[in-house]
């Protein structure tokens, strides 16, 4: 009998939806609360066989995933492929060196090198936290003032990890992005996320709407690819934006939410997951 | 069973019947994100703050 567990820092609507799917699979799902967690670095006993990790928090995820990794777990997303997606200028360096088309993007450390770096990148242009989600304080600079403002607000009331810097060109995109779902090896389905009028933000978190969008040959070989510069072999959602000259990825999420993707594009999404990870305990 | 109380306004919580503990619920009163503590007996307390590396 495998000896499966679902990590989380709260329960979300995604983390119900996966232990129902596991229940009516006659699966079953221990849940580790990490509030409750206390990890003894000299402790190396294995649980489980697998765990699926849902943590809400980054750094969380990624502690307890190298814990049960090292007492011989499987966890999914691997510590490796969460250590790489939860930060964007670790995606973005993954994704170019796999040479996978990826928005031109550049870090700095200090405000003269966030100017020179901007002066290379030309207006607008986007500046991003590294660690963080849902859009939180993502920013579109239009010009050299706006640039001044931010840059000057992170200086005095940010903390360390304000003040580093990562920019990226700000690609034209028709209205929307695209989230790709990726479990194993299979694209088993794709949203548009629409951004609401007005808006240039398509997170679903922030009033973006979600379509179906057809899994194409090209779409399907890119997600492949970009899920492959991070680890792969697990659960990912593919952020990707189309361009006039094709499609170029902008982030990959290790715990991606899809609450609102079942419904557009017909796919049982949770029962997708729950599926592989009980695969995976048994490989 | 009885319901669970707010611990912001006092308000009346009612549990939907597949509602877990870990799940954040939302006050019907004041809108307060809460916790779902305990399902029997019903208890929540103040959801956690969303914190800066929290995500998907």
């Amino acid at each position: 009998m495998v000896k499966a567990a679902i990590l989380y820092t709260v329960i979300t609507e995604e983390n119900k939806l996966l232990g129902a799917e596991a229940v009516k699979k006659g699966f079953e799902f221990d849940k580790i609360n990490e509030n409750e967690l206390i990890l003894d670095v000299a402790n190396f006993k294995k649980d489980y066989d697998v765990i699926l990790s849902r943590s809400s928090s980054f750094m969380r995820g990624l502690y307890a995933a190298k814990y049960y990794e090292d007492c011989g777990t499987r966890v999914i997303n691997s510590y490796d492929s969460q250590a790489l997606c939860g930060d964007k200028y670790l995606t973005s360096r993954a994704l170019a060196k796999a040479k996978v088309p990826t928005p031109k993007t550049l870090m700095a450390f200090t405000p003269d090198a966030v100017h020179k770096a901007v002066d290379t990148l030309g207006y607008p242009v986007v500046m991003k936290p590294t660690i963080g989600s849902w859009a939180r304080l993502l920013a579109k600079i239009n010009d050299y003032e706006a640039l001044q403002g931010v840059v000057e607000h992170r200086e005095v009331i940010g903390n360390y990890f304000h003040k580093l810097y990562y920019l990226q060109e700000h690609v034209n995109k028709p209205g929307r992005d695209i989230r790709a779902f990726v479990v194993g090896d299979e694209v088993i389905c794709a949203i548009y996320r629409v951004a609401k009028k007005g808006e240039w933000i398509t997170n679903t978190s922030r009033g973006g709407s979600a379509e179906n969008c057809p899994v194409t040959p090209e779409l399907r070989e890119m997600c492949l690819k970009s899920v492959k510069a991070v680890g792969g072999n697990g659960v990912y959602g593919v952020d990707l934006m189309e361009t006039t000259s094709g499609l170029t990825v902008h982030e990959i999420n290790h715990t991606t939410e899809f609450r609102n993707s079942i419904k557009p594009t017909g796919v049982n999404i949770p029962a997708k997951i729950v599926e592989f990870v009980y695969k995976m305990a048994k490989k | 069973m009885a319901n669970a109380e707010c611990p912001e306004c006092a308000g009346e919580i009612k549990f939907k019947p597949n509602t877990e503990v870990g799940e954040i619920i939302s006050c019907a009163d004041c809108g307060t994100k809460l916790e779902v503590k305990s399902v029997n007996p019903p208890k929540v307390d103040k959801a956690p703050k969303v914190e800066e590396d929290w995500g998907e």
